[in-house]
């Protein structure tokens, strides 16, 4: 049950596909050398031990259609400069948008004013890990077609075509369409020697069909996730677009006669365009360092994954083998540099169902060299945009398959009574990342083996241990997806990232089902 | 030549551009903000920042068919040369879409009597009392082995709007919040308070550690309680976190389409039905005094019931619940034609609930509570079901047993499951209207004035271990 996702080739485009794709020339010619040594000069000659200078253009555009009517389009572009540095032991730092060596400089000094303001308060002398220099580097994100190339009435007409295809289905009400593309281009230096120029190129649609009845009323959203890619995902390449497409409206129309479900306990295996989440919440968040160590304890919250159990937590059953990685092709975390200068890497986080690594940052890594066994950052510091300082953030999380593990459909048939879930919806977990409840956008009922149709009402809740420690079976490498979101908020002052998850379906053993109405008091 | 423009004569010059290139009508938004942040956590400052940012949108217009389309484009960082790049490209846009379904004419205006002033900024100087404090505070907790977590943000947007049809407008808004976390020394338990204010003057490092030293006192019982429905206190921030989300639900186009808990069943929209027999009203109104909002429309897309073409709109005082019943929905001037109510109701950056005779303080719903629960506030709250506005999310950093009207221990947390439409039906105990800080979205929306509620039946679906 579970879509076939195929790569399809790009014919017929009239754009132009980036088989190497290059910096954008616009970016290149910014004055990101004279700004960066006016920058770092200054920070130097104010008795800053340590200054590093980013440039970042993030060029952004959003596609909203409505009933197939355009609702909103627009084109923004953020760019602007940061300095931080290390001075007297303590961080400060600032942010402008003029690109000036005047301004350069200006910010430079605010950020010493606001390390020698901050002082007093400091009881930790910042240091930072080790990392190799990389000299005047250049990195590239894969992807095929740059979407600001693209005409917008092209797009627009894409986009009315797929609102079309839903809304003159049957039993469609309304039909949303969104989509987001970003183009980010960076360009970082600091006091060690390092400086690197960097272009990402990420894009998210979502397009749902609502349905109206006489007592109620449901939605259906497509699954596709966000995806380092550029426009070439919306005609095809890496999603089937056309399939999915074509069955929303009967998938909606079943979920909106679908019978309520029984609450209580059921096995259910889980496909990576509901699991993704999942992973995100109870294992991205929950293994990084700067949460375990209390960084976020009054915002984002701590994790249940303490340092002391580093090695030891039994994290979840022995089938359980999750990766943090920042050098996955199309993934939305991946980076050839880091914002602290640290090249990307890929690492263990939990292997064998234990507890064996965290993500960190070149603080942290230092700090904490001889608890992770290695003096060197694995690369997870990022700031999402000029105005705001680098923090300790996701890399692509993933769950990795069983090496020739079985398909959804193998594991749909070790069920005898269970639920079936598809796509994300609902998600919320917990300040110590234990208690969770998602829901989804498909829920089928699983009877000796067999889907006999959808279930409507469902949400499954669980602790983290318990419901990773209960994981059967993880699917084969065919059922692998890269899942994940454009939108994961942290710190303070709150800011946005996006990441991967790659996960396989799997199978988990008695999980609490909730019904929603119930749970309403109706 | 990089040539940086004030923000009055990026206006003049777009507008001016626009014209020249046959637009027939432009707005052009520009925003200047300044913020400056302290942020800390076990007991020491983690990170800060000063950051200055610029954004110029400019709003095309040109006829479309039998209609009117529209380009937007926003840039940071904009000079000379580039405006006019930018004011192209908005043509341009506008040129290739089709007739906007919500275009209206551009609104009318005149020039605003503090058009001509700088944008107002702010400075780490707006920490001189409070960082002192802080300092202090964070030494005081060391030596009582208990650690804080907090972050202190301040900051001010200048905005500036103008149209081809004479529209000038400027405003200020300062805004500022501290939020500060408490833990014990073997982090087991843990107590929050978080306040908004608009220049730190009136806040306290040293006074808001007192009351988490309070807070903590109370764990020095613990109790274990068990997940269903609970009598409940909820403080002005736990309501706010509830009823944040409400708020932003009430927009007109996506109820009249079917999808809000604001939709009637059989189509339109539910304005007029009583959602509560209790005399519980929600409103907006950007003057309000301690919660000023801008005061005319701000939009930078169209969506739902939001409209660039209403750009500049004035914001009229605005009662959404009133006396428990509905009464308006947000809408655009476009969206309230759609759905057939006289005039456009824009969203408004505040709310006020409130319930008539609502008297007495937090502590005087507890002082009234024979057996029940207190809850600090609430935190990853997040749509479970649309139809009913059932939300989930947990219990966070404080949640205490009542016993005899006195507080007596400290509790484990929840997951809840709750719609705040319900609440407002259920609850019997309120208090006076305060201004309160949102944990879960106050650090965006922080213009909020709320009571405590005493809710009878909280839903606490099951018990979270986190602590």
């Amino acid at each position: 049950m579970s879509l076939s996702l195929h790569r399809r080739a790009l014919s017929g485009s009239l754009y132009k596909v980036d088989t190497v794709p290059e910096v954008d020339a616009s970016f290149l010619a910014l004055p990101r050398h004279q700004l960066a040594q006016a920058a770092l000069q200054r920070a130097r000659d104010l008795g800053a031990t340590y200054a590093e200078f980013r440039l970042e253009r993030i060029r952004s555009e959003s596609i909203a259609l409505r009933d197939s009517v355009l609702e909103s389009a627009n084109d923004d572009e953020d760019l602007g400069l940061a300095v931080r540095v290390i001075h007297d032991g303590t961080w400060g730092f600032a942010a402008g948008v003029a690109l000036t060596e005047d301004e350069a400089v200006r910010v430079a000094e605010q950020a010493v004013n606001m390390a020698q303001v901050s002082r007093p308060i400091n009881a930790e002398t910042i240091e930072l890990a080790d990392e190799p220099v990389y000299d005047d580097v250049t990195w590239l994100s894969s992807y095929e077609i740059d979407p600001f190339t693209v005409p917008r009435a092209d797009k627009v007409a894409l986009l009315t075509d797929y609102s079309d295809r839903l809304l003159k289905a049957d039993g469609v009400a309304h039909v949303s369409v969104h989509v987001a593309t970003i183009h980010e281009c960076k360009y970082y230096a600091n006091t060690a020697g390092t400086s690197y120029t960097q272009q990402r190129v990420r894009i998210g649609p979502n397009i749902t069909a609502h349905a109206v009845a006489e007592d109620r009323f449901d939605s259906m959203s497509t699954c596709a996730p966000p995806a380092g890619r550029g426009w070439e995902y919306m005609t095809g390449t890496g999603w089937n677009w056309d399939e999915e497409l074509a069955q929303i409206p009967g998938w909606l129309a079943e979920k909106l006669a679908a019978p309520t479900v029984e609450a209580g306990e059921y096995d259910v295996v889980i496909d990576p365009t509901n699991l993704w989440l999942t992973i995100h919440e109870s294992i991205g968040h929950a293994t990084e360092l700067d949460r375990a160590l209390g960084y976020e304890a009054n915002y984002a919250g701590t994790s249940f994954a303490t340092t002391d159990k580093l090695g030891t937590l039994k994290y979840g059953s022995p089938v359980m083998h999750v990766t943090g990685d920042r050098t996955v092709e199309h993934g939305l975390s991946t980076v050839g540099y880091d914002d602290e200068g640290v090249a990307g890497q890929q690492w263990d986080l939990v292997k064998d169902g234990i507890l064996v690594g965290y993500q960190v940052d070149r603080r942290m890594a230092k700090k904490n060299e001889d608890l992770l066994g290695t003096p060197r950052s694995n690369g997870c510091a990022y700031a999402d945009s000029s105005g705001h300082i680098p923090i300790q953030r996701m890399a692509n999380v993933s769950l990795q398959p069983a090496a020739n593990g079985p398909s959804t459909e193998e594991l749909i048939s070790r069920v005898k009574n269970g639920i079936y879930i598809v796509g994300d919806k609902s998600w919320s977990i917990d300040m110590q990342r234990y208690n969770f409840q998602f829901t989804g956008q498909r829920f089928y009922k699983i009877v000796d083996g067999k889907i006999v149709g959808q279930l409507r009402d469902v949400a499954y809740q669980a602790t983290t241990t318990d419901f990773w420690g209960s994981m059967e079976a993880v699917g084969g490498p065919q059922t692998y997806l890269l899942g994940g979101a454009l939108n994961c908020g942290k710190a303070e002052p709150s800011q946005s990232g996006a990441v991967t998850h790659g996960c396989p379906s799997a199978l988990f053993r008695s999980v609490r089902i909730l019904n929603t109405t119930q749970e309403a008091g109706r | 030549m990089t040539i940086q423009l004030t923000p009055q004569d990026t206006i003049e010059r777009g507008l001016a551009l626009a014209a020249a290139e046959g637009a027939d009508g432009c707005v052009v938004l520009v925003s200047e903000t300044s913020s400056t942040n302290l942020r800390w956590a076990n007991n020491t400052l983690t990170t800060n920042g000063a950051m200055r940012g610029s954004s110029v949108t400019v709003i095309a217009t040109v006829g479309s068919g039998e209609g009117t389309a529209a380009g937007v484009i926003g840039r940071s960082s904009v000079t000379e040369d580039s405006l006019r790049e930018i004011v192209s490209a908005a043509i341009a846009t506008a040129r290739s879409a089709g007739p906007a379904e919500d275009a209206r004419p551009l609104v009318d205006g005149t020039v605003g009597a503090d058009w001509d002033l700088e944008p107002e900024e702010t400075t780490v100087g707006v920490y001189e009392k409070f960082a002192p404090s802080l300092g202090e505070s964070l030494k005081q907790a060391d030596l009582e082995r208990r650690r804080l977590y907090g972050f202190a943000n301040h900051e001010v947007v200048t905005l500036y709007v103008g149209s081809s049809t004479g529209l000038r407008l400027r405003q200020a808004l300062p805004r500022g919040y501290v939020s500060s976390t408490g833990k014990n020394a073997d982090l087991s338990h843990s107590a929050w308070v978080g306040t908004a204010t608009r220049d730190f003057t009136d806040v306290d490092a040293l006074a808001l550690d007192t009351e988490l030293t309070r807070r903590l006192g109370w764990a020095s019982r613990t109790v274990s309680v068990d997940a269903g429905r609970h009598p409940t206190v909820l403080p002005p921030a736990a309501v706010a976190d509830l009823m944040t989300y409400l708020y932003w639900q009430l927009d007109g186009r996506d109820a009249f389409d079917g999808q809000t808990v604001f939709s009637k069943s059989g189509g339109g929209t539910r304005i007029g039905d009583t959602l509560s027999q209790q005399p519980v009203s929600m409103h907006s109104d950007p003057a309000l005094a301690g919660l000023e909002a801008f005061a005319f429309a701000v939009a930078r897309s169209s969506g739902g019931s939001s409209s660039v073409f209403d750009n500049g709109l004035t914001l009229q005082a605005t009662d959404w619940i009133r006396g428990g019943k509905l009464e308006h929905l947000m809408t655009s001037r476009h969206t309230a034609e759609l759905i057939g109510v006289p005039e456009a109701t824009p969203d408004i950056a505040n709310y006020v609930v409130s319930v008539d005779g609502g008297a007495g303080s937090t502590d005087d719903l507890v002082a009234g509570l024979d057996n029940g629960l207190l809850v600090t506030c609430l935190w990853y709250i997040r749509m479970v079901d649309p139809q009913t506005l059932l939300l989930t999310g947990l219990t966070r950093d404080g949640v205490y047993l009542v016993e005899g009207g006195e507080v007596a221990g400290a509790v484990n947390n929840f997951r809840f499951n709750e719609s705040p439409v319900d609440l407002l039906a259920r609850f019997t105990g309120a208090g006076a209207t305060v201004p309160s800080y949102s944990r879960e979205w106050g650090d965006y929306f922080s213009r909020t004035a709320t009571p405590p509620l005493l809710v009878p039946d909280f839903n606490m679906s099951s018990v979270s271990q986190a602590n």
